[in-house]
């Protein structure tokens, strides 16, 4: 058992899956659940090789000195490095095929899923789209996403609280992207870790929600300070809700002026053709 | 799926959750523990390499506009690193000041928030030069 999650079994680990199809892949060689069992048995290894090794260490505590040298490694190595290499490697893949990807981020049932639906319903016809979701549980959203004909893979984290570039590398091998596309990817809803893991996406999205109270963007600033376009959602709600929508668009600029944004409502349809218009010139 | 959720999050620091019940806090802690697992990796990749046993002291960098709260981080420490070569590894975390520069004037000014705007002009449009570090400065391995 993982004595850092309390974790059972390797079905903890990332795994990937498309609806409607039986098959998933686990992604065994990256995900910290498996890093971690996998360390301690090379620990393990070690511990044995080194008593095999020096059988005299076990004896007498003499020994100590010689084996005990100690050795300090200068390594000056950034702690997101790994997921930063493998962005880079997605974003090159993406620019080379022309697919714009974008990587949205919010609080859970901000309305993620809703805005993808509405916006895949409403403009299949024109551009091509391609979605990758990204929960810790269940095929729902990807069934939401797969009942449009949209191709989609769902990625579920088990334990995990964002998606990482490795994730999305695997999940992308999936998909067999045709040129020229969009590629939407719903990141785990959570507004603190996904903000520091790049995945090699064109823009960021954060999506906030009418319902969260304007100062969202100043109690988390870095998913605020990380993203290109904010998104205001549920807008249909600001007749019942008390919240100054200007106050937050304030909030949010303070954090990160140069934030894009649009209001929209994801279920009525309010304010979508802004966001759409946006859409078309990206591609 | 916020029941899941919850209930994983349970297991994972049900200890915790007695004592504090807002959500917002135990997320924070898995964020740090997410960090903590970067770490672990780097050091098992580098003790590795250079031959050894086990990490004996490990520095790391910490900026104060990296997102990490180094109270969290200390407090998911021992069970990340449990097992590990870094089990006994003494840690030191250097702290990095955070301070920017003022696009609009030019002003360089400490910062202890991202949103931090410039002192002198208060603009919002600044340079970061320092306070995103995080890193493993060095390990001594044995
Ligand atoms: N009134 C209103 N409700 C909305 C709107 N957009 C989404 N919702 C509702 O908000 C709830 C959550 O929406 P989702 O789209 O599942 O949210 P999400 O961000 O994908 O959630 P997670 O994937 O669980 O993080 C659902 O009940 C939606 O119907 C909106 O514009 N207005
Ligand atoms: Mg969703
Ligand atoms: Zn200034």
């Amino acid at each position: 058992m993982c004595g850092t999650c309390g974790c059972g079994s390797d079905s903890n680990g990332p795994v990937i899956s498309k609806p409607r199809e039986n098959e998933h892949v686990h992604l065994h060689s990256h995900d910290e659940h498996h890093h971690n069992h996998h360390s301690r048995s090379h620990h393990e290894h070690h511990h044995d090789g080194h008593s095999h090794a020096h059988p005299e260490h076990t004896h007498t505590h003499n020994s100590h000195s010689h084996d005990h040298k100690h050795k300090v490694l200068e390594i000056e190595q950034d702690i997101l490095q790994n997921n930063q290499i493998l962005a880079a490697r997605n974003r090159g893949y993406f620019e080379a095929k022309n697919i714009f990807a974008l990587n949205l981020v919010s609080s859970p049932g901000s309305g993620k899923t809703s805005l993808l639906e509405r916006t895949l319903a409403d403009l299949k016809d024109e551009i091509p789209f391609y979605v990758i979701e990204g929960d810790q549980q269940t095929l729902n959203d990807a069934n939401r996403i797969d009942a449009l004909k949209i191709p989609v893979v769902q990625i579920n984290t088990g334990k995990g609280c964002h998606l990482e570039s490795d994730m999305v590398y695997d999940a992308v091998k999936e998909l067999e992207m045709k040129d020229n596309s969009i590629l939407m990817i719903e990141n785990v809803g959570n507004l603190v870790c996904p903000s520091m893991f790049d995945l090699g996406e064109s823009k960021r999205v954060v999506i906030i929600s009418t319902t969260e109270g304007e100062d969202k963007p100043i109690k988390y600033p870095d998913m605020f300070h990380t993203s290109d376009i904010c998104i205001i959602n549920k807008i249909d709600l600001l007749p019942y809700v008390n919240i100054d929508v200007q106050k937050l668009k304030d909030y949010a600029l303070q954090v990160n002026p140069k934030l894009k944004f649009f209001e929209v409502s994801a279920t009525n349809g309010d304010g979508m053709d802004a966001w759409y218009k946006w859409l078309k010139s990206i591609k | 799926m916020l029941h899941t959720f919850f209930s994983d999050l349970y297991h994972t620091f049900s200890f915790y959750i007695f004592c504090n019940f807002e959500s917002i806090t135990i997320l924070k802690e898995m964020h740090e523990l997410s960090i903590a697992l970067g770490i672990v990796k780097i050091a098992e990749d580098e003790t590795k390499k250079a031959n050894a046993k086990k990490v004996s002291k490990i520095e790391l960098e910490i900026g104060v506009l990296a997102g990490v709260e180094i109270d969290s981080l200390n407090f998911v420490w021992s069970s990340a690193v449990e097992e590990t070569v870094l089990e006994h590894a003494e840690k030191e975390i250097i702290v990095i000041e955070g301070k920017g520069k003022c696009i609009d004037c030019d002003t360089e000014f400490y910062m202890e928030n991202i949103y931090d705007c410039c002192p002198k002009c208060g603009s919002n449009f600044k340079g970061i030069l320092k306070g995103k570090e995080l890193k493993v400065k060095s390990l001594e391995v044995i």
